[in-house]
């Protein structure tokens, strides 16, 4: 079906660039990206590293794009043969073939997209189709999305289509219908009397509805699922607040036991900063915000019509990054989140000769305090005291993370974590402890010359749950614009003491090096060497990566 | 099969239609202004001087180490140049509003934009972060460098006095 829509497309994508080709001496451009990671899998017993039937995994994708003047064209190959381990998160991806396509023109204040498109209302809590292509989300909309400004300050949008669901030789599509509308109002750009104010308000508003047809033998599913969020955003010179509230009718699915209770969900932010200073706090809470355009979705990662950003703060050192991320419980949770930034200016006290840098993170997250209804024959399922958390602590993080410039050859920089993570909600693993765990990263820079240094890091993680301890030893050279080596090790160790349940973990090395080549907008690298299992985020979401031991080759270029 | 005709099109068409992004006009997308007012790309601009766009995340490493190294430097820059910075952040919703305090906290004198959604990154063909490009007086892209190592702000500077002197 699609195919006769790409040649459509194509079709009139060449033909307009033929035409212009006569008209006009810019004859648009043509512009992509390419991208891909080939893995090679050796056994290895001790780390749990197993060999799929096909040694080689291999993600492959490229884009094209073409522009002329109000004209876009894009369409994007796709090759899985056969996807790396654990690649995608959610529903699997094999074959070459097509996975995005579209064709969008503007004309004055309104933009017409056709085919496959992303999009987000607001913060995303009712509506967000969006990818991550290297962990395999993507629900891109396949249908129709209009744009339009009917006057400066007033921002219209309207979707409709199917969402993205796997990969089979091309995209594969999920058996529900999505539709909504969006509005947006920016005072400032709207009213004359707002339009010299240093402070702005912006207000929006969105309406997202789903349609999939009742095939259940025994119960009465709601074909139509409506869902509506209204938001509100204050901006002056240093404040910053934002707040969104969504709303979802009753929405019967297999990720909250089929239960017909209606859903909510409310975020308040507000930050306030100056140069040198930085504060932020919000809150969140999420009941019963599942909302996926098939009700019986394999994953919770497959055909998502809106996005819940978890309210923690993402990681970038390995450990802390890789092994205990929080990932939001669509079906209950409250959390909380602070952080200050302050740099010690230059020549004070605490600053020295550069400044010194210092960052505290506080969040935390809770179940929602609710009960189970008695005699339930609205199939309820629970109660709850909104915005109320229970006593279940998911997930708790304070860290703390000093940077210094202490010469024109030397920086350092120190982290400390303390986590307290809820492996059995978050990782979906019953029965096992929660884990308490500190960790402390020293980070170092020295440079040699202008263009070679040295970067390292020192990471340890100390815990009597899960898999104990770990220490990691990074060190990566680099010879400036072009190259980089680098050598890691992680250290997997148990001491006394550890509740670990199950197997006794062994006292493992991870070691692993790489070798990077970067010319403009190409990048080579290669690694060899064991990979931990562990969990990969980027954004809001994660996916889990099984330990691997081998040669991974990745290729990725901007053209 | 479509897959093949399209690739062939395109290869058929390159030679006649301008191929790459160096040399190439910023795309049209939207952003998001500190201030909250909705940008369109195509519209930047430093009164003909160079200007520098360099893609970001809070949760990026590496581009956290470029945009601080730069900002040591970027008032000598500025002078010697008249080159513009703008940082476009491809945070979401979960960790957008992080932007704003982390960029006052660090002390940082750049034009900074947010892209939640990643319109701009898909329509620039970013694949990872950092990813910088350097757009010349009229617009036009000219250089492009993905990654960052220390070191590499020295050949950036060295491309912006190029662009500059033109």
């Amino acid at each position: 079906m699609w195919r006769r829509e790409i040649v459509a497309a194509l079709t009139a994508a060449v033909c307009s660039c033929a035409g212009t080709l006569v008209n006009a001496q810019d004859g648009g451009q043509v512009h992509g990206n390419f991208s891909m990671d080939g893995q090679y899998y050796n056994e290895d017993d001790e780390i749990g590293a197993t060999v799929p039937p096909e040694r080689f995994g291999f993600n492959s994708w490229g884009n094209l794009i073409y522009t002329n003047g109000a004209f876009t064209a894009g369409v994007r190959f796709e090759a899985y043969d056969p996807p790396l381990l654990g690649y995608p998160a959610g529903q699997p991806y094999d074959g070459a073939g097509i996975g995005y396509r579209y064709a969008s023109y503007s004309i004055d204040d309104l933009e017409v997209t056709v085919g496959n498109f992303f999009e987000q209302f607001g913060q995303g809590m009712v509506f967000r189709s969006y990818e991550e292509r290297y962990l395999g989300v993507d629900n891109a909309m396949d249908g129709v999305r209009l744009k339009f400004r009917p006057r400066p300050g007033v921002y219209l949008k309207g979707v409709v289509g199917q969402q993205r669901f796997g990969f089979d030789n091309g995209f594969t599509k999920g058996p529900g219908l999505v539709r909504g509308i969006d509005a947006e109002f920016s005072l400032n750009e709207l009213l004359p009397s707002w339009s010299e104010k240093p402070h702005n308000l912006i207000l929006g508003g969105s309406f997202v509805s789903k349609y999939q047809e009742d095939r259940d033998p025994l119960y009465v599913l709601p074909e139509n699922v409506g869902a509506w969020a209204g938001r509100a955003n204050f901006i002056s010179a240093k404040w910053n607040i934002y707040s969104e509230y969504a709303y979802k009718i009753n929405d019967p699915n297999n990720k909250n036991g089929f239960i017909y209770k209606n859903g909510q969900g409310l975020l308040v932010n507000a930050t306030y900063s100056t140069k040198g200073l930085g504060i932020s706090a919000g809150a969140h809470t999420f009941d019963n915000m599942f909302f996926q355009s098939d009700r019986t979705a394999p994953t919770p990662f497959d055909l998502n019509i809106n996005f819940l950003p978890p309210l923690t703060k993402q990681h970038t050192y390995n450990l802390p990054a890789t092994l205990y991320p929080y990932a939001t419980q669509p079906n209950g949770e409250v959390s909380y989140q602070g952080e200050i930034f302050y740099k010690f200016p230059k020549d004070s006290k605490l600053g020295g000769k550069y400044g010194t840098k210092v960052t505290v993170n506080y969040s935390a997250a809770f179940n929602l305090d609710s009960s189970l209804v008695e005699n339930d024959e609205g199939l309820e399922g629970y109660r709850t005291n909104f915005f109320s958390p229970g006593e279940r602590t998911y997930f708790k993080d304070f860290n703390i993370e000093l940077r210094k410039k202490l010469s024109k050859t030397w920086s350092l920089a120190y982290t400390y974590l303390n986590l307290v993570y809820d492996i059995d909600i978050i990782q979906g693993k019953p029965g096992k402890p929660k884990v308490y765990a500190n960790i402390h990263i020293v980070e170092g820079q020295y440079k040699f010359t202008d263009k070679n240094s040295v970067r390292f890091e020192v990471q340890h993680l100390d815990s009597k749950q899960d898999l104990g301890n770990w220490a990691t030893l990074l060190a990566e050279f680099t010879f400036s614009p072009h190259w980089f080596v680098a050598v890691m090790d992680q250290y997997n160790y148990v001491t006394p003491g550890n509740e670990f349940h199950g197997s006794e973990p062994n006292r493992i090395h991870y070691p692993i090096g790489s070798v990077g080549y970067i010319r403009g907008g190409n990048r080579f690298t290669a690694s060899y060497g064991r990979q931990r299992a562990g969990i990969f985020c980027v954004g809001g979401v994660c996916r889990n990566v099984p330990a691997a031991n081998g040669l991974t080759i990745s290729v990725t270029s901007t053209f | 099969m479509n897959t093949r005709i399209i690739l062939l099109a395109s290869m058929l068409l390159a030679p006649f239609i301008s191929l790459a992004q160096n040399g190439a006009k910023l795309p049209s997308a939207t952003v998001q202004s500190m201030e909250g007012r909705k940008v369109d790309t195509k519209t930047f601009s430093n009164d003909g001087k160079p200007i520098i766009v360099n893609f970001w995340a809070t949760w990026c490493a590496p581009c956290k180490r470029e945009l601080n190294t730069i900002a040591e430097v970027y008032d000598d820059w500025k002078d010697e140049t008249g080159v513009k910075l703008i940082a476009i952040s491809i945070d979401d919703a979960r960790s957008m509003a992080r932007v704003a305090p982390y960029v006052n906290g660090q002390d940082w004198d750049y034009e900074v934009y947010l892209d939640p959604n990643g319109d701009f990154k898909r329509a620039m063909n970013v694949n990872n972060v950092p990813h910088t490009f350097l757009v010349d007086g009229s617009g036009t892209i000219v250089w492009q460098h993905n990654n960052y190592s220390a070191g590499d702000e020295a050949e950036l500077l060295e491309k912006v006095r190029e662009v500059a002197a033109r």
